[in-house]
């Protein structure tokens, strides 16, 4: 089976938040990068459905050349290749979906793995977007997965309860957590990525659809009233609620 | 190109959720100021409440009816949607950010040509034009995003635009309209409830506990304290880790990220990521022992006390204002 499995190079989600000077981003500086933790148990998934059907796993990225330090993790838990599409320009996710999903294209896949949602942006809608441009079937969120012959079911997590969805490969399964415990890396498997070979092209050109104009840190609020320390305050605490905030 | 707003409703067991109603409420509020017409469509099989949105001020709503579209289809609902905006040449396309919205916006903005933006919490216009303002890094930073293109996709976070009541009895004009033969490539074949009773996502008020908390079994005061306010139970990333609660309750970067009126922090101490996930709550109330923990910094009102303590103080006083 031919297995793609895509990851994306983000800030570690203990980062403090700072905006850059043309405030349309972050301010890379002191940030350190780790690979997008719903896509590790994209990884993983990939590498069990490989141990499974046989077969080979890419990891593709698309990005600067710093996204090499995520691939190379991938490629340490078991990841077979690595492409790197390489783009500095922002992308929106329309663009970010069309350049993933023309390598696809190329790869000729049957399961395409990805996070269920980058911690960056939080768009949630990379994996949808590819699996439209290519006609793949896709089940978002996914918790558990069984791939049988042919068809695919999974369940997915969504308001109230879980959904078992049904469809049939070519398929593209976006990943929560609780999917799977991804592996670490062992020594050897550190070892042997960095000569696993990692391919780098240029991302294919792709029309933006939506532009950020500006970005900014969220008003802070002054921090409020300490009431007490004991349940002796509670009685003032439910009148607030009730009263200033109304909202029990 | 069109000048319609097309709001995508979203039944599950045959009633439209609240979160529909905002969405109601949002576009009937967005095409006033933009002075274009307004629509509604659903999918779904026999959909009880659908009259209620001439309430919240839509008057014409399109139902696709199967039977077996009761449950989700992405591939049947992004077809029936993006057609029906290409017949009406809808220039938005208003969802929820809900679990369904966001499978299917994405979907449909593809097979619409449309630009697509997420999650959006505050907009303005600017010549005509809509800049929708959405959280990234789990609320961390926000940005202001515009479309480039002439028909737009775009998500409402829930619990963030309220839906005002309007004085108007009238009934909207349903056209239902039978679909032959849905495109099933993917469907739900099972809706498997958990037996939680609200999810945080939806939660108008959210009752959270941390490491605090000691045990699972003492979750017992999240959970009571949760129901006699009518609110949900979340939980950080550090419970869930440990295995006492699952990980859909879990509030955060890696969990959800929600918009409650009122979120309740007990035992929390405040993890950056926890943080980022919560602090757009109207109100946040924070119990914990530590007074120097970092919740403290953002909360409107705090208890620096033990929770076992304070909590089953709570619980009493909650239900005796409620009764």
């Amino acid at each position: 089976m031919k297995i793609a499995v895509c990851v994306s190079h983000v800030p570690d989600t203990a980062t403090k938040v700072k905006v850059s000077s043309d405030n349309k981003a972050i301010d890379p500086a002191d940030v350190s990068y780790i690979i997008n933790p719903y896509d590790e148990f994209a990884v993983e998934e990939a590498l069990k459905t490989k141990e499974k059907f046989g077969g080979e796993v890419v990891a593709i990225s698309l990005g600067s050349v710093n996204s090499k330090g995520t691939i190379r993790k991938a490629l340490a838990m078991g990841v077979d290749s690595g492409v790197l599409l390489l783009d500095d320009n922002p992308r929106d996710s329309y663009a970010v979906a069309k350049a993933l999903a023309e390598e696809i294209k190329i790869l000729n896949c049957d399961i395409v793995f990805c996070g269920k949602q980058s911690v960056d942006y939080d768009n949630s809608v990379v994996g949808q977007m590819i699996a439209e441009l290519l006609g793949f079937n896709c089940i978002s969120v996914v918790v558990d997965l069984k791939i049988n012959g042919n068809k695919v079911i999974a369940e997915t997590e969504v308001e109230g309860g879980k959904e078992v969805v049904e469809t049939e490969l070519p398929v593209i399964i976006t990943a929560q957590k609780g999917l799977n415990e991804p592996r670490y890396a062992s020594l050897r498997g550190i070892m042997t990525a960095k000569k696993k070979i990692i391919e780098e092209k240029s991302a294919a050109q792709a029309e933006i659809l939506t532009e950020i104009i500006t970005m900014q840190k969220p008003i802070t609020k002054q921090p409020g009233r300490i009431l007490g320390d004991d349940s002796s305050a509670v009685p003032e605490l439910v009148k607030l609620l009730h009263e200033e905030a109304k909202v029990i | 190109m069109g000048t319609k707003i097309l709001a995508v409703l979203e039944q599950r067991e045959g009633k439209l959720k609240k979160s529909s109603f905002e969405v109601v409420g949002f576009v009937t509020k967005l095409a006033k100021e933009l002075n274009i017409d307004t629509e509604a469509v659903v999918v779904g099989n026999n959909v009880d409440n659908l009259k209620d949105i001439s309430k919240y001020g839509i008057k014409k709503v399109v139902h696709f009816k199967n039977e077996k579209l009761k449950n989700y289809s992405s591939s049947a609902y992004s077809e029936i949607v993006a057609n029906y905006a290409q017949e009406i040449g809808a220039k938005f396309i208003i969802l929820s950010n809900t679990s369904l919205g966001k499978d299917l916006a994405p979907r449909i903005s593809v097979k619409y040509d449309a630009g697509c933006i997420m999650d959006c919490v505050n907009y303005w216009l600017e010549n005509d034009d809509i800049i929708a303002t959405r959280p990234v890094y789990a609320g961390k930073a926000l940005v202001d995003v515009k479309f480039k293109t002439e028909k737009r996709v775009l998500t409402i976070r829930p619990n963030v635009f309220k839906t005002p009541v309007l004085e108007d009895n009238s009934e909207p004009e349903v056209d239902t309209r039978e679909v032959n033969s849905p495109n099933f490539k993917t469907y739900v074949v099972e809706f498997k409830k958990s037996e939680g009773k609200l999810d945080v996502a939806e939660a108008d008020i959210i009752v959270s506990g941390g490491r605090g908390m000691k045990s699972a079994e003492n979750f017992h005061l999240i959970e009571e304290l949760a129901d006699a306010l009518g609110g949900a139970v979340g939980a950080s990333r550090a419970v869930v880790d440990a295995g006492w609660r699952p990980h859909r309750e879990q509030v955060g970067q890696t969990g959800k990220t929600v918009s409650p009126s009122l979120y309740i922090a007990c035992g929390i101490s405040g993890a950056i990521q926890h943080i980022a996930g919560m602090s757009s709550s109207k109100y946040i109330v924070a119990v914990n022992k530590d007074k120097d923990a970092p919740i403290f910094s953002i909360v409107d009102y705090g208890i620096a006390g033990d929770v076992f303590e304070v909590l089953p103080a709570l619980i009493e006083e909650v239900r005796k204002i409620k009764s």
